[in-house]
């Protein structure tokens, strides 16, 4: 299988305007092979998305993108359990499950499942593969060791294995909103504050060390994961789909030089320097080698 | 009416017969390894302990439920698996498992074995819960901390399988078994190693007059003097998200919804937990007798006593987290 380039959701409440720019400038620029749209964070965020998502659809589809929608991380409400049904009901597009509930309603339909879906180990994916999987994205917090084995099952099975290698790490989801309570409001009333961040809000220790990202209900890491130098490795591993999580910075540039590591034209070590350089954040790669997250292993360069 | 059935935490033998005595109506309890979520060092059964603490639970018509909700390593299913095999050869009442290809095992090896769905694996709505109902024939599901009361009762109103909420104890204001923040800090997680902000990573450091704690190098808080230093549990540390110190993610409180018993009855909900397997035998018993107290009055109709448990909870605090709207 041919290894393709993954544009993640935008994670982050960006303007609905920006947000279509971002789209069209991604399908018209960015060397990406699958696009994965919808709001997976905030179902109080999506309204204002909807009116320009058929435009943002067609352009990535002419632009010769594969396109998937993602479903909600989670769904507890009732107005949450009704945008997951209305999006599931769409059967024009595949779908990216990031709850188990949205796999439920998928049940005989090919799709894909999204990183919120804890898949650990092998007998995990043979079960989800038996009920159509296409595809699998892994936790962010997966070893190397962990990855090899799901990468080589994923062959067996016929379905491709994707890994985050690019943007902040998703850590953790909530029914509380941290940034409505950072400002003292509530979910209810929260003014939608997460707009004024949109790389998420900093989150830093009382020694005013950077640590923490804050979107809404989730919380993120502060680096980004920046796995370029890993590709060649993960390649070797039988991992096929590489997933670049959008943030505030030049993703146009990211998407290109991961194709070109992709494509054998650059090497990962290189790339993985210039993007520590340009990146707002330091690169990370810890949880791959088994580390605490929230560092660059030794042994790579860690850019900035 | 069916009265709530109060399930217990059990760290060890001795906690395990302090919680029977106490009137525990199930006590839950892990193995001593990484397949369960409160894998702490000193604490959890052998496999011969658990042989003897279904004796004596069973002895006293009390059932025994065994946590194996951490996500099995991959290329090393075998100690999840074993773990599964020897909780139903030792006749436990029930297994608790979060892992969908564990619970896939289970169904499967041990077609008789009560398979009960952890927190772990966050299924808070009806179509999750349906699938592993449908998919493994989980039969009970331990809810998320994430839904408000009414939302329970209309969940219950559109599943067929018991539903298990927690009542006191710990909270996370995270989803659990979605949560990675203590492996970014320290590269142990819950999901994989079983244990949150582990204290192998923990140091206390001196800092003028203050102390902070620490977790994996990061400062997680900064006491004063004339404050009480608390553990560095990631998401109830101090951190900045301006300029002035807040707990952003939650304060060091606990979990106590017993004021609730009415609308959680209503609501339908089977089962009532307590957390805290990696608390002593004295914490067990005081807890879990308080309340047995409070589930008899309220079965009976009376009105469920005020009691004292202020001094068994975090920080001194309470709170109903989740299940009232405005926690959100």
């Amino acid at each position: 299988m041919k290894p393709r380039l993954t544009l993640g959701p935008v994670l982050f409440n960006w303007p609905a305007d920006r947000w279509r720019d971002f789209y069209f400038r991604m399908a018209d620029e960015a060397p990406v092979d699958t696009v994965i749209v919808g709001e997976v964070v905030c179902f109080k965020r999506a309204p204002f998305f909807a009116p320009v998502m058929d435009e943002v659809i067609a352009r990535l589809a002419s632009a010769g993108k594969e396109v998937w929608l993602a479903s909600p991380i989670l769904v507890g409400s009732d107005r949450e359990r009704s945008a997951m049904r209305d999006l599931v009901s769409c059967d024009l597009l595949p779908i990216e499950a990031n709850d188990m509930g949205a796999l439920s309603l998928l049940d005989g339909r090919r799709h894909a499942v999204g990183p919120f879906i804890n898949c650990y180990n092998e007998a995990t994916l043979a079960w989800l593969a038996g009920r159509g999987a296409m595809s699998v994205s892994l936790p962010a917090e997966l070893p190397a060791a962990s990855v090899a084995v799901l990468a080589k099952a994923g062959v067996e099975l016929g379905l491709s294995i994707e890994v985050q290698v690019y943007g902040r790490a998703p850590l953790a989801i909530s029914a509380r909103c941290y940034h409505a309570r950072a400002h003292g409001l509530h979910k209810d009333g929260c003014q939608f504050v997460c707009g004024n961040d949109p790389d998420g809000m900093p989150v830093k220790t009382l020694d005013g060390q950077s640590f923490l990202t804050v979107n809404g209900t989730q919380t993120l890491s502060h680096g980004y994961l920046g796995l370029a130098a890993e590709m060649d490795r993960l390649l070797a591993m039988g991992v096929t789909r590489f997933r670049l999580s959008p943030q505030d910075t030049d993703m146009v540039a990211v998407a290109t030089a991961f194709r070109a590591v992709l494509d054998g034209e650059r090497d990962g070590r290189e790339v993985v320097a210039e993007l520590g350089r340009s990146s707002p954040a330091p690169l990370e790669n810890g949880f791959f080698h088994n580390m605490a997250g929230a560092t660059y292993a030794a042994g790579h360069s860690p850019g900035a | 009416m069916q009265p709530f059935e109060l399930i217990c935490p059990a760290g060890n033998p001795a906690a395990l017969r302090a919680a029977v005595d106490a009137g525990a109506d199930a006590v839950y309890l892990g193995f001593r390894d990484e397949t369960n979520a409160r894998n702490f060092p000193g604490l959890n059964f052998s496999r011969d302990d658990l042989a003897e603490a279904v004796g004596y639970a069973h002895a006293r018509k009390v059932q025994v439920f065994v946590a194996i909700n951490t996500y099995p390593q991959a290329g090393n299913l075998g100690p999840w698996q074993r773990a599964v095999d020897d909780a139903a050869r030792l006749k436990a009442d029930a297994v608790i498992l979060a892992d969908i290809g564990l619970l896939a095992y289970a169904a499967r090896r041990h077609p008789d074995l009560r398979l009960h769905l952890s927190v772990q694996a966050s299924a808070a709505n009806a179509e999750a819960i349906r699938l592993y109902r449908d998919a493994f024939g989980v039969r009970r599901v331990v809810l998320p901390r994430v839904l408000t009361v009414p939302e329970i009762a209309r969940l219950n109103a559109e599943i067929d399988i018991e539903t298990e909420v927690f009542v006191f104890g710990g909270l996370c204001p995270m989803a659990e078994g979605r949560c990675s923040l203590s492996s970014y800090a320290t590269g142990q997680s819950p999901n994989r190693q079983g244990v949150c902000s582990p204290a192998s990573h923990v140091r206390y450091e001196p800092r003028g007059k203050a102390l902070a704690s620490t977790l994996g190098g990061f400062t997680i808080n900064l006491f004063g003097e004339d404050e009480q230093a608390g553990y560095p549990t990631l998401c109830k540390g101090r951190f900045l998200s301006g300029d002035t110190p807040a707990y952003l993610f939650e304060e060091p409180t606990s979990l106590n919804a017993m004021e609730l018993l009415p609308e959680l009855k209503a609501a339908k909900v089977c089962a009532l937990k307590i957390e805290g397997r990696q608390r002593g035998k004295a914490y067990i018993a005081a807890v879990v007798a308080a309340y047995r107290k409070a589930l008899d009055a309220f079965a009976k109709g009376q009105a469920v006593p005020k009691l004292d448990l202020d001094a068994m909870v975090e920080g001194g605090t309470q709170t109903t987290g989740a299940y009232k709207r405005a926690w959100r």
